[in-house]
């Protein structure tokens, strides 16, 4: 735990010695070979022509874009979806020259490599298609297992079996991937703790281990197939995957640095801290969301519109102060270390407990927020990350 | 402008809910041309919204149309339309007692009902010569012959000419309207005697102050006319007299005896202008009043509150303005400890309160909180005193009480006779005393005698349900008996809460109490910690459910950045929350404090 701050604290470090503002990028890939059952995100079956017009329309937003961001320089780049392992190697490789050629791409950073991540599908990939991801610059893999349990991934709707997963991580590590996430999910309708347990275990004694672990709830979002058909798992089998899960994780080395994420010490996704705490990142694609200066806005989530190239923002949004102190609260405390009282002081002018003083004494009364006294942090409580919502609802006035 | 008396007839329709008395009101006012086809809204009659809506007339009004008959004579028809609603058998009365006959309107296919015979017997008590109509005709199931037939039988009208009609449809209306002149006498009263006019309603307008509706039995009114309020005593001058277009007041020079009309005064309060009084001339007033005047007494009482307690000074407001309207509703300040500042209310029954809070909500958008609605118990005390108990929170200590009294209602069911046994023991189930049974065909009429507080949550909705809709129902105050009634106390996080107190039967103490906790586990969200419900009688604890305490209340999932959608998650729950009311330190959902009214829901 030490160690990980002492990490943090450096990467901290590092940014600020960069004379340049930072910039992450996020790209959205629509497309999926077929929907899982249980997902609400802007994802949908498509075939192979709109996939090369989207790639290319994509290229065309990068290009136009980049031009507003000459002042920054890349921090982290992050491929989400849908699935954008749905893309041939050449069809990346063309998205990354485009990123490299038009923004500002750090020549090198002394401790570490820029963070480019890739959320891939076991189902979708072959050994060519994997290397060329990561000749293109792909140093960082996320890859959606959700179960190790093949009746699971069934009634999940998803396209891959178990061993289709063993498969692509063994292919990953052998071309190279030095940094992989693995996605895992609980309280499946009907799910025992055996069957779950055995999800764990066999995530946890691969050869090589895994760098970085989400472990997430299922939620029941509406509109999906899975709302409609199931109900939630009951709650002491839920608590119990879920204790299970930290303690497993615990076990083997895994820190839980946010509410859902599990990493060995130095394997934090640093595109996920750009969310939690409030940096800056620009989305490209299809309906995705952007962050810059103060304002929140989306993409248009229509592709014909896309595809004529509508690049401009919707659903515009410039906070204010109270709604960026808000989001201060709520994002930062997602993270074990929480939030720092001299940040929030620097960043608004006004002291943390001048704005909340009342909401933070109340929560602290009843142990959701612990204070540390020396680094002048708070952070949730073992039982406020359990009741996040909870503890968030009070920050929104 | 006078009128021969010979050529007035003052009427109304009488049924049972649902029969089409108010579809055959707007058949009569369309034929009889006074409005064209095309300016008809249906329902002319029913004036406020919620009485479209819910297809039910609350408040009794008249209109007054013009018939020229087969006989070449015109005749001015006064049709005075009456609420069916057993909670407004006041109205109902007032009503009749301005006419001289009334058409009996019974479905075709479902014959005589409970109301159909609550309110011909009413009508026949007024001495009113009653016809039957029988209506729905066309309906596949009409059965006419047979409905004739049990109309003799049960009631003793002779019905082998009773006109058969579709109101709907606008078939054998013409009979309908001959019968009128035939059948319903003309009016008799001198213009010339003392004023003596009964009030059959009354309505407050902004511009014109309260507006009279009153039958002149006895002599003249005019403008300028000083009147008096025989029972309450006000005195004013007449400003305007006239009578009722369809949906308008039509003035005129003066009312005479026989006729039926409105009178506007110098009258700012509803209050003064009661129904069932009688009005006068100051000057030259008549030797006494109309028989049947009587204070309508509420049987009903609830706590309603606002749900944001800011909102109280609006509540009283529209409580007033709503007064102005319909005098049987009686409010008082209370407070509660759970629910803060609001109003003690009294309602002529279960109807009249839903009635009444929806027009609050709906006319004065107000977001209210209503308790479990209760009846007056009459306490009896060790030193001899008395109280009528309204509010279950001022029940006497029970060391200080000698014994307690409940009303009682006399209740007549009517229904087919496969439902008879599952009735019979719904009615057991609300400590009913069973009295008799008569049997008609294949029908019954089922008394019985019930507390009050057994049928005022949801006995008709049993009822219904326990019948498949077949069973009908009516009931009038018998008087109060003995009875041993506790007050049962529900205790939240171990806090009374003073607004979900509610007085129950002994006997049944237990049963409720427990169906209460299951009910309030389920609306109350969980908390922090762990939540006890109790339900209590005095110190005694005799049921508990807990609330377990929240163990979870996370949002996992972040896709790409999409924070916005993050916050709005949690500014709905927030939103959420601002409907709770917080006592001690729980929050409890408004809805659960009309949980008690659910208790006999099927889970």
């Amino acid at each position: 735990m030490k160690k990980n701050k002492m990490l943090i604290e450096q990467l901290e470090k590092d940014t600020s010695c960069c004379e340049k503002r930072q910039l992450s990028l996020y790209l959205h890939i629509p497309f999926c070979v077929k929907k899982c059952l249980y997902c609400d995100f802007l994802s949908f079956e498509s075939d192979q022509e709109h996939i090369n017009r989207y790639v290319i329309t994509l290229i065309k937003e990068i290009e136009k874009k980049a031009l507003l961001f000459k002042d920054y320089e890349l921090k982290t780049i992050f491929f989400g979806g849908g699935t954008p392992s749905l893309l041939n190697g050449k069809q990346l490789c063309q998205i990354m020259d485009a990123v490299k050629m038009h923004f500002n791409v750090p020549i090198h950073c002394e401790h570490t490599e820029m963070e480019i991540s890739m959320e891939i599908n076991p189902g979708t990939v072959t050994r060519e298609k994997l290397s060329a991801y990561y000749q293109a610059g792909i140093n960082r893999i996320s890859i959606g297992l959700q179960s190790a349990n093949n009746q699971e991934l069934k009634l999940l709707g998803r396209i891959h079996t178990y061993e289709d997963f063993q498969k692509t991580y063994q292919m990953a590590r052998s071309i190279g991937f030095q940094n992989v996430n693995v996605d895992i999910m609980s309280a499946l309708p009907n799910q025992t703790l055996e069957q779950y347990k055995d999800t764990l275990e066999k995530i946890l004694n691969l050869e090589p281990e895994v760098e970085h672990i989400s472990a997430y709830s299922l939620i029941l979002e509406e509109g999906t197939y899975f709302y409609d058909h199931y109900e939630y798992l009951d709650e002491e089998t839920d608590r119990s995957l879920y204790e299970l899960t930290k303690n497993m994780l615990f076990e083997k080395g895994y820190y839980r640095y946010e509410i859902s994420n599990y990493a060995k010490t130095g394997h934090e996704c640093l595109h996920n801290e750009v969310y939690w705490r409030r940096k800056e990142y620009l989305g490209l694609g299809l309906g995705a969301s952007s962050f810059l200066a103060e304002k929140r806005f989306k993409n248009t989530n229509d592709l014909n519109q896309y595809l004529e190239e509508d690049f401009s923002r919707y659903e515009e949004q410039e906070l204010t102060k109270q709604e960026q102190m808000e989001e201060f609260m709520f994002l930062g405390l997602r993270l074990t270390k929480g939030i720092s009282l001299n940040e929030f002081e620097s960043n608004f002018k006004v002291s943390l407990y001048d704005v909340y003083g009342k909401e933070i004494k109340q929560l602290m009364k009843e142990g959701l927020l612990c204070l540390d006294d020396y680094h002048q942090h708070l952070t949730l409580s073992q039982r406020g990350f359990d009741l996040s919502n909870y503890v968030f609802r009070y920050f929104l006035k | 402008m006078s009128i021969d008396q010979s050529r007035i007839r003052n009427f109304c329709i009488v049924a049972h809910i649902d029969h089409g008395k108010s579809t055959l009101a707007d058949r009569i006012i369309e034929k009889t041309g006074l409005l064209t086809q095309r300016e008809m809204q249906a329902q002319v009659l029913d004036n406020m919204d919620l009485e479209r809506e819910r297809g039910i007339t609350i408040k009794a009004q008249a209109v007054r149309t013009v018939y020229k008959a087969k006989n070449g004579e015109e005749y001015v028809f006064n049709l005075i339309d009456t609420p069916g609603h057993v909670d407004f058998n006041y109205e109902v009365s007032r009503s009749l007692a301005a006419c001289d006959g009334a058409i009996l309107v019974v479905d075709a296919a479902q014959g005589i009902e409970a109301q159909t015979l609550a309110n011909v017997y009413l009508a026949l008590d007024h001495n009113l010569e009653v016809f039957p109509v029988i209506n729905k005709i066309d309906l596949p199931s009409a059965e006419p012959e047979r409905v004739k037939e049990e109309i003799e039988d049960v009631i003793g009208l002779d019905a082998s000419d009773a006109p058969l009609i579709s109101a709907k449809n606008g078939i054998g209306i013409e009979d309908v309207l001959e019968q009128i002149v035939a059948k319903i006498p003309a009016p008799t009263g001198n213009r010339e005697k003392p004023l003596q006019a009964l009030i059959f309603d009354s309505l407050y307008d902004s511009y014109k102050g309260v507006i009279i509706f009153c039958r002149i039995m006895e002599g003249t009114v005019k403008k300028g006319t000083k009147i008096k309020m025989m029972a309450t005593g006000a005195v004013a001058d007449v400003v305007e007299v006239g009578y009722f277009g369809a949906g308008q007041f039509l003035q005129t020079e003066q009312l005479e005896a026989g006729m039926v009309g409105y009178i506007t005064a110098s009258i700012k309060n509803v209050k003064d202008t009661n129904v069932g009084d009688t009005v006068t001339s100051a000057l030259n007033p008549c030797s006494k009043p109309l028989p049947g005047y009587k204070k309508v007494n509420s049987m009903v009482y609830c706590g309603l509150y606002p749900a944001d307690g800011a909102k109280y000074p609006d509540l009283r407001d529209a409580l007033e303005k709503l007064q102005l309207n319909d005098a049987s509703l009686h409010y008082e300040p209370e407070t509660s400890m759970a629910l803060g500042f609001g109003f003690r209310c009294g309602f002529l029954g279960l109807l009249h309160l839903e009635i009444i809070q929806e027009r609050l909500e709906r006319e004065y958008n107000l977001d209210l909180v209503t308790t479990a609605p209760g009846v007056i118990y009459k306490v009896f005390k060790h030193n001899g005193d008395m109280i009528e108990l309204t509010n279950p929170s001022n029940l006497p200590d029970p060391t200080e009480i000698e014994h307690m009294e409940e009303p009682i209602v006399s209740a007549e069911i009517m229904l087919t006779s496969e439902y008879i046994g599952s009735i019979m023991e719904l009615c057991q189930e609300r400590r009913g005393r069973y009295l008799g049974i008569d049997y008609m065909e294949n029908r019954a009429i089922l008394r019985y005698e019930l507390p009050l507080n057994e049928i005022i949550y949801d006995f008709f909705d049993a009822l219904k349900s326990r019948s498949k809709g077949y069973a009908s129902f009516d009931y009038e105050l018998k008087g109060y008996e003995v009875s041993e009634l506790v007050k049962l106390d529900i205790l939240i996080n171990r806090e009374t809460v003073d607004a979900l107190s509610f007085i129950v039967h002994k006997e049944t103490a237990y049963e409720r109490g427990r169906r209460m906790c299951e009910r309030l586990k389920d609306e109350i969200p969980r908390h922090l910690f762990e939540i006890p419900i109790q339900a209590a009688i005095g110190s005694k604890v005799i049921s508990r459910e807990t609330v377990k305490a929240m163990r979870k209340d996370v949002l996992a999932k972040c896709y790409g950045g999409d924070i916005t959608r993050k916050k709005k998650l949690l500014e709905k729950q927030k939103e959420g929350k601002k409907r709770m009311r917080q006592v001690g330190n729980v929050e409890i959902p408004q809805e659960a404090f009309m949980s008690v009214l659910k208790l006999d829901e099927k889970k």
